[in-house]
């Protein structure tokens, strides 16, 4: 930043136009985002044309619906509670069987029909072309989690809920299915068939969930183990509380489920 | 414009492309030919920077393809071997999407595609519901799509309708007056028709690499002449044929009522003259005349026969 502030002070003292050089340096960090943003819209594209998307968007409102509303427990009135606790309870766990799903045919279906032979042939990096299919996968899953909105509506219209954990509980939701959509995006890369890739990162992110749910079992002194499941940030963030050793976990996974592919798909060459 | 230099790729045991070397130049119409299994996919894969050749060096322009993939194939376009495309899209949004990725901007060329591969009736179909034929021509629709230096096309004619093939010869033509083209083909007459330069390639190995027309000759120059007449039998055209100069030797050939025989000339001279004369100085009825062009499949044969052992 302090770069580009002596390049415009300098530029100003030649008397150029700085609007015009910002705009142009504005113009090139879009020029290099073209490939990735471009790939991320024919994914969405793909995903809103075939059906699938709204089975699994109807199934997915349908559970978590059964969760807010708490069907199983006597119902939401009986609790007498104006907030989302049990939905995000569950979201976690939820999210390990639907991301997967999203994200099986990403480039599982590209190996498969032999399409991946142009897109790795189109001048984009590949790593262009993995984060545009994880931001495809993330957005996806986001839009998919957006209609429970309407439950804060309601209880908006029922009672006064505290707003941290729900601002908290859907950051974390962003949050989570950006990590396991980049597993996701991981596992499909690594098999030619979508229902591998599916089984696959349906394991992964079903043990990462899993992980901090095992300290129980272990001594003591392996409950740093917690700090490797997803479940426990989670938990952390949907309450409220935004602590940068959450965000930094969650980016980590994402960076390194991206790195890692980039150099799956490399290594095919 | 392209200089390959001892490429080869080995996966696991097999050698697809065995220490290969070729360039071409700027506006060349180059064929690769071989049969089935010989390295043509493998070679032209590494061409496009899809897979990365064990040893060598491909340059293409002053770009190392090792060193700037992404700048290499923002000049090349590419069809790869049976059109691999996306069936749950639509024509214009598949080629709206290449057009974004490689920075197109507008729908310009994507009507011109339209227009030249003659997609313009199916833009709006659903591309897995198209026939092979359409599919072929949407897959170069997209490879040409950035107006590349060089186009590389994978057996581009496979699967098509005798209409269809030539449509798609014509337009690599045309394309190659401009453009620097490489093709690959199992298929002997379209590298005869189409390219300037013929590639031989047989179990990852070039067998021979020349222009075309010297391919064609290099074989002893030796022709093949259909005769067909009437008027005479065949013991008695044989004897007047073999008497003319250059011929060496006479087949019978019975596919029809008319008396034929395939005559097989060497030199340079064209023996048609010769015949026509012999012929109408006899009396007989002459019905055909036939120049085969037999000698580029005969060299493809002797060079690749071993591909059968």
């Amino acid at each position: 930043m302090s770069i580009l502030n002596s390049s415009i002070k300098n530029l100003r003292s030649r008397g150029a136009p700085v609007e015009a050089h910002v705009r142009s340096f504005a113009g090139n960090a879009l020029l290099y985002a073209r490939a990735p943003m471009a790939i991320m819209k024919k994914e969405l594209m793909a995903y809103f044309f075939t059906p699938i998307a709204y089975i699994v968007i109807i199934i997915f409102l349908g559970v978590t619906g059964s969760f807010f509303f708490q069907i199983l427990n006597g119902g939401f009135f009986y609790y007498n509670q104006a907030e989302m606790r049990s939905f995000f309870q569950f979201l976690p766990l939820i999210l390990t069987i639907v991301v997967p799903a999203i994200t099986m045919r990403l480039f599982a279906e590209e190996i498969h029909s032999g399409t991946i032979e142009v897109m790795m042939t189109l001048p984009v990096k590949t790593a262009d072309v993995v984060v545009g299919k994880f931001l495809a996968a993330t957005l996806f899953t986001c839009i998919m989690i957006a209609p429970s909105l309407i439950y804060l509506v309601t209880i908006i219209i029922v009672g006064s809920p505290d707003p941290g954990p729900i601002i908290g509980g859907y950051l974390g939701s962003i949050l989570l299915a950006g990590a396991y959509s980049a597993v996701g995006v991981l596992a499909s890369s690594l098999s030619r068939n979508q229902i591998i890739a599916f089984i696959g990162g349906l394991a992964s992110c079903f043990s990462l969930w899993l992980v901090d749910k095992i300290t129980i079992f272990l001594p003591a002194r392996l409950s740093f183990i917690e700090f490797f499941g997803t479940d426990f940030h989670f938990r952390n963030i949907s309450r409220g509380i935004i602590d940068s050793r959450d965000l930094v976990y969650f980016f980590s996974i994402i960076v390194i489920s991206i790195l890692v592919t980039t150099k799956i798909l490399d290594d095919r060459r | 414009m392209i200089t390959v230099q001892g490429i080869t790729k080995r996966f696991g045991d097999i050698t697809a492309v065995n220490n290969v070397s070729f360039s071409i130049k700027e506006g060349e119409i180059t064929g690769l030919l071989g049969p089935n299994g010989a390295g043509k996919t493998t070679t032209l894969r590494m061409l496009t920077c899809y897979l990365r050749p064990d040893t060598g060096v491909i340059s293409i322009g002053d770009l190392n393809v090792e060193d700037g993939p992404v700048e290499v194939r923002k000049i090349i376009g590419y069809l790869p071997e049976s059109a691999p495309l996306y069936n749950d899209m639509i024509v214009y949004d598949y080629l709206n999407y290449i057009a974004e990725v490689r920075g197109i901007e507008g729908n310009g060329r994507i009507a011109e595609m339209g227009d030249l591969c003659g997609i313009n009736s199916v833009m709006h179909m659903n591309i897995g519901e198209l026939s092979k034929g359409y599919r072929q021509r949407v897959g170069l629709a997209q490879s040409m799509i950035h107006d590349p230096e060089i186009l590389i096309l994978d057996e581009p004619t496979s699967g098509l309708d005798p209409n269809q093939i030539i449509e798609i010869r014509n337009l690599i033509r045309e394309i190659g007056k401009k453009k620097t083209v490489i093709l690959s083909t199992h298929i002997l007459p379209e590298v005869e028709a189409t390219c300037d330069r013929v590639i031989i390639i047989d179990r990852g190995n070039i067998v021979a690499d020349d222009r075309t027309d010297n391919l064609q000759k290099v074989s002893g120059g030796e022709k093949m002449v259909l005769v067909r007449i009437s008027g005479a039998d065949y013991p008695a055209l044989a004897a007047e044929l073999s008497r003319l100069p250059g011929v060496v030797g006479v087949e019978e050939v019975g596919d029809s009522d008319l008396v034929s025989a395939r005559v097989t000339c060497s030199g340079t001279d064209d023996v048609r003259p010769e015949i026509f004369r012999m012929v109408s100085g006899k009396n007989w009825t002459l019905y055909e005349m036939l120049l085969e062009q037999r000698s580029l499949e005969r060299v493809f044969r002797e060079l690749t026969a071993g591909g059968t052992k």
